[in-house]
């Protein structure tokens, strides 16, 4: 692997780590679920990054269908966690006490 | 199938299966209840009958089913199982008849009597467990089955006793589980077998043997009610008569006996057990526990927990047989798991009788019971004089057998004095009460029961007590006739040294 | 022969388009395709009894390209279990839903689930297993908000679904890592292939932590309470028992068939003490908490324990005949522990229908009220208490045994703890339920079907599995996953 391949797949790692955190400690949902989102293409960064042969070399085409598949699955995801935000959104302000909840 | 596998594995359904239909019977249909517990109940009395005489044909009887490689469930019965076994299937009989007429009119009797069958179920799989491995899947089962019954009144008391009883027997049995499957991975499968295993298995270490042993006893020991082990069987008082008559003198307690025996006997070998010095200490605790439960019943005013602490007492006689070594000690206990029940199922369901008939509850209730009931106290007094010792009574044989093995031992003298003194404390919890019951001034009584025509209390709960206090009397009185539970317990026990 | 996989997988989804578009039809249709799966099901592990494994490539393609499904023992087992626990589910969300509008809306995600987990079993491949996680973890949050009006039961899905596409995530960056490292996604290509170098190590991490996230080891557990103990009780009882078991699988096949050369003795300690402490955190919070469904999930939480503590055991054993019956132990504890969490929670669905709470301090009565649904709840407590003669015993006495075998006593400390602990809270249970409520309290019955598909799960935890346990040892010792263990 030469080293700009090598490059973005570091800077996908990098990507996918910021994301990742940022999913898990942001108290906002919608900021979450950008996040998720961000975190997924910095997989996809790396996978893609990988299908690099050689210069001369047509990349190899199965971690593009991965990638493809992989953007399809993150767009139903966001949508249905926008979805699911929506109706709590829309449901009336009951006074939350958390039951239980660790 | 061959007879001999089938016999044992009727003998469990015959309770087993009425038991489930009991549990799919709406409450109204009592009628088919209680002729489908007789009907299961005269079935097992029938089939143990055929047992008995397989067995004394030396006609082999066991069923095996492997749960998993290397682990098999086996029945198998030997002149102990069929001892137990007869016991249990003739005081369920008694005792069926006994609670059909005490919960007479009273909710939830579908699930009382399910609970029941299974709670006997489980008594005789566990009388005819053939390893280790079955004998603790029986020993759990009866935990479970026993549970509902104590809870049964469900009155907060009910369900905190049930509760601890819960709490004591599941530690427990998680002891025994321990100690069988460590001996299980040292030692094999575990099959018992007359004289013992574990003496003929070479290199394994004393040491390991000893903590086994400690974890199996204390596994046992909370069902058996050793002491410091027996807090729970007090408490547990408060569940219906029959539950108590059958806890005390068939199923938990007994069962936790039975296996002491078992392990002593069939695993260890009573000669190997002597040889790696565990029995000194547990026939220690046993004499520890006879005398301190005499002393605690002493100072019961509560009829019933004067009658739980003597069962503290009582049933550590048979672990004391267990722990001396020689036949003579072998027959005074192990014939104390017959003598024992039979008297103390006739004294619960006469103090059953008191409570349901009168509401008389405690001891300094009792005067002049005897001219009101004289039936329910006759059988009460044979019973007690029983319990103390007083020939011709069951009881006398057993101390008798006792004493002569433990003069017979070489290191058995120390005994006698705890006989001695027991038999002392025995007739002094038991003879106030008698004095009472016959002798002091009639009084009022809590309440009436309304029975409609002149008798002293309901047939179904006047006659049991009755007919066990016969019993008693009669495997005393006729102890050297055949088939007698002294004359088998000899059989048992030339078997058991290999004679 | 191996078509039958294609059956096994086409037949759920089939059912959930077909259940989209004709909801009239739905609820006869479930009850067909839930009895076509347990046959189909019990045709498949009959198929594989002889010690066969099942290969199928989709459309003729070859693996890397196309989608390639397979099937052993293991497999086979766990199929079956699914199709057994979806079924019995299946008879009592007919009855537990009782507002048409929401059971048309339950179907398609009840099936949509059903498919994401059968391939999920059967897939071949690592990228295919990605997609099967996100399609469960989809259509699993989804359900999670049937028929929810409150705020609570929202947030909680939505906080399941979240860190499931977390999960995913980083399930898919080790699958990414394992293709730039070998070039293949194939399962089976990939078996021999796997060595010890660093990007192995960290595909290692990232796909276990992936799992172990759905899996809800502890520390990664937190979701998973609130999701299980506010999901409608059908769903519930499905994501206790298969969701997070499936997930569990993944994770057998990964460290014991793939990644066995890179896993150390250390890696499975952790794994271990990770589990240890999941079997006493999870059963202490049971004991305190205030509601059925909330002590039933943090039940999983430490059900799931014991299958890490039996990793370390495993890897310890010495020879290949006894890792190969601790294997089957492994699988028959969470055969039994999907089944009878299954009945335990179909059985707090009828409590909580019927009372309208499920609060354990004011279960008096239930005894009497519901004898069969409290009987089931009773004897699925044998089963994951681990009495006899439940299979869940048979497993606990050889993870005993094991452990003693090897040594390692401490694990056999934390077992039996965790049992009297499962056993203390299940008595709180008991006796909350035992307490009558007095004469002038009115009884009322419940209908059977509501009450049956609980009390046979019950049954067949506790007796079927325990009895039966012989015939699971005879397929699982055919099968490759206890064979290349």
């Amino acid at each position: 692997m030469g080293s700009s391949p090598l490059l973005y797949a570091v800077t996908g790692a990098l990507i996918f780590g910021i994301g990742l955190l940022a999913s898990l400690r942001d108290e906002a949902l919608l900021a979450r679920i950008i996040a998720i989102n961000i975190s997924g293409v910095g997989v996809f960064l790396m996978l893609v990054s990988f299908a690099y042969r050689g210069f001369e070399l047509a990349p190899d085409p199965i971690p593009h269908a991965l990638v493809l598949t992989g953007i399809v699955v993150a767009v139903a995801a966001s949508g249905l966690a926008l979805a699911l935000e929506k109706r709590l959104a829309e449901l009336p302000k009951s006074k939350t006490h958390k039951e239980d909840s660790p | 199938m061959s007879m001999g596998e089938l016999l044992p594995l009727m003998i469990l359904c015959s309770s087993l299966i009425p038991g489930l239909i009991i549990f799919a019977l709406s409450e109204e249909q009592h009628r088919l209840r209680s002729g489908l517990n007789m009907v299961g109940a005269v079935a097992k009395l029938l089939l143990v009958a055929g047992l008995i005489w397989g067995v004394y044909q030396e006609q082999v009887f066991e069923a095996r089913w492997t749960l998993a490689p290397g682990l098999d469930f086996v029945l198998h019965v030997d002149a102990l199982s069929v001892l137990f076994v007869s016991l249990s299937t003739l005081l369920w009989l008694v005792t069926t008849v006994y609670a059909i007429g005490y919960l007479e009119d009273s909710p939830d009797r579908s699930r009382f009597f399910g609970f029941f069958s299974l709670c006997v179920t489980a008594t005789v799989g566990l009388a005819m467990a053939g390893n280790l491995f079955t004998f603790v899947v029986f020993y759990e089962a009866l935990t479970l089955a026993t549970y509902p019954l104590v809870a049964h009144k469900g009155t907060p008391e009910a369900v905190r006793g049930a509760r601890i009883y819960l709490g004591y027997t599941l530690a427990g049995g998680l002891l025994l589980l321990i100690g069988a499957v460590w001996l299980r991975t040292l030692a094999g499968p575990l099959e018992f077998s007359e004289g013992g295993i574990l003496g003929d298995i070479p290199g394994l270490d004393p040491d390991n043997l000893r903590w086994i042993f400690l974890l199996l006893m204390a596994g046992l020991g909370v069902k058996a009610a050793l002491f410091p082990l027996h807090g729970w069987l007090p408490r547990a008082m408060v569940a219906p008569a029959p539950v108590s008559a059958l806890l005390h003198a068939v199923a938990v307690v007994k069962a936790g006996a039975f296996g002491i025996v078992r392990v002593v006997y069939d695993v260890y070998g009573v000669e190997f057990s002597a040889h790696l010095g565990v029995l000194v200490p547990l026939g220690m605790l046993a004499a520890f526990t006879i005398v301190y439960g005499s002393v605690r019943a002493l100072s019961q005013d509560h009829l019933k927990k004067r009658l739980a602490y003597s069962t503290v007492s009582q049933v550590s006689y048979i672990a004391l047989g267990a722990s001396i070594l020689g036949p003579l000690a072998t027959i005074g206990g192990v014939v104390h798991l017959v003598h024992q029940g039979i008297m103390k199922i006739t004294l619960f369901f006469a103090a059953g009788n008191y409570a349901e008939t009168l509401g008389v509850h405690r001891v300094s209730e009792m005067d002049g019971i005897g001219r009101r009931m004289p039936a329910t106290t006759l059988a009460f007094t044979v019973a007690a004089l029983g319990m103390i010792g007083l020939p011709p009574v069951a009881g006398f044989i057993s101390k008798w057998y006792l004493g002569l093995g433990a003069l017979e031992a070489s290191q058995g003298i120390w005994v006698i004095p705890v006989l001695v003194a027991s038999s002392l404390l025995n007739a002094a919890y038991f003879l106030p009460i008698l004095y009472r019951a016959w002798f002091m001034p009639q009084r009022d009584w809590p309440r009436q029961m309304h029975i409609g025509y002149r008798g002293e209390t309901l047939p179904s709960l006047q006659w049991p007590p009755v007919i066990t206090a016969t019993l008693a009397l009669l495997v005393g009185g006729l102890a050297a006739a055949p088939f007698s539970p002294l004359e088998w317990v000899e059989l048992i026990a030339l078997r058991e040294y290999r004679l | 022969m191996s078509t039958i996989l294609i059956v096994v997988v086409i037949v759920p989804l089939l059912a959930s388009l077909t259940c989209l578009m004709l909801p009239r039809l739905s609820d006869r249709l479930s009850l067909g395709t839930g009895l076509v799966q347990l046959i189909t099901g019990g045709l498949l592990i009959q198929s594989l009894a002889s010690g066969i494994s099942h290969f199928h490539e989709l459309g003729g393609w070859s693996p890397g390209l196309g989608i390639a499904l397979r099937a052993d023992a293991l497999a086979g087992a766990l199929v079956l279990l699914c199709a057994i626990v979806s079924l019995a589910a299946t008879v009592y969300a007919r009855r537990y839903f009782t507002c048409v509008e929401t059971r048309y809306r339950f179907w398609p995600l009840w099936w949509l689930l059903s498919t994401a987990i059968y391939a999920l079993l059967l897939s071949a491949d690592l990228f295919n297993l990605y997609v099967t996680l996100e399609l469960l973890g989809l259509s699993a949050a989804a359900l999670c908000t049937i028929g929810a009006a409150k705020t609570e039961a929202l947030r909680s899905a939505l906080r399941y679904l979240m860190l499931g596409l977390v999960g995913s995530l980083l399930f898919l960056a080790g699958v990414s890592m394992v293709y730039a490292e070998y070039g293949t996604l194939s399962l089976m290509a990939l078996a021999g292939q796997i060595a010890q170098t660093p990007a192995t190590l960290v595909a290692l991490l990232l796909l276990s932590s992936g799992l172990l996230v759905k899996c809800a080891l502890v520390p990664l557990h937190f979701w998973l309470p609130a999701a299980h103990g506010s999901a409608p009780a059908p769903v519930s009882a499905v994501l206790s028992a298969l969701v997070v078991k499936v997930a569990f699988y993944l994770l057998l096949r990964l460290w014991f068939e793939l990644f066995s050369p890179v896993m150390t003795s250390l890696f499975a300690t952790l794994i271990g003490g990770l589990g240890a402490i999941a079997v006493i955190w999870g059963s202490l919070r049971a004991l305190t908490a205030a509601r059925l469904k909330l002590l039933a999930a943090y039940s999983t939480l430490s059900q799931m324990g014991y299958l890490f503590v039996f990793i370390p055991v495993l890897a310890a054993l010495p020879d290949e005949e006894t890792r190969q019956l601790g294997f089957g132990a492994l699988v028959l504890f969470a055969l039994s522990h999907g089944i009878a969490k299954a009945a335990l929670f179909l059985g707090i669905g009828v409590i909580q229908l019927q009372v309208g709470h499920d609060r354990i301090d004011q279960l008096a009565g239930s005894a009497q009220r519901f004898p069969i649904a409290f009987f089931a709840i009773g004897l699925a407590g044998v089963a994951l208490v681990g009495l006899p003669p439940s299979g869940a015993f048979l497993a606990k006495w050889s993870l005993i045994s094991n452990s003693l075998l090897t040594g390692q006593w401490w694990w056999m400390v934390v077992t039996l703890t965790g049992t009297l602990l499962a056993a203390a809270y299940f008595i709180r249970v008991l006796g909350a339920g035992f307490v009558t409520l007095g004469p002038e309290a009115p009884v009322k019955g419940v209908g059977v079907s509501l009450q049956a598909p609980a009390l046979v799960l019950a049954c067949l935890a506790t007796f079927g599995l325990g009895l039966g346990a012989a015939s699971l040892w005879d397929v699982l010792a055919m099968g490759s996953a206890g064979g290349q263990l």
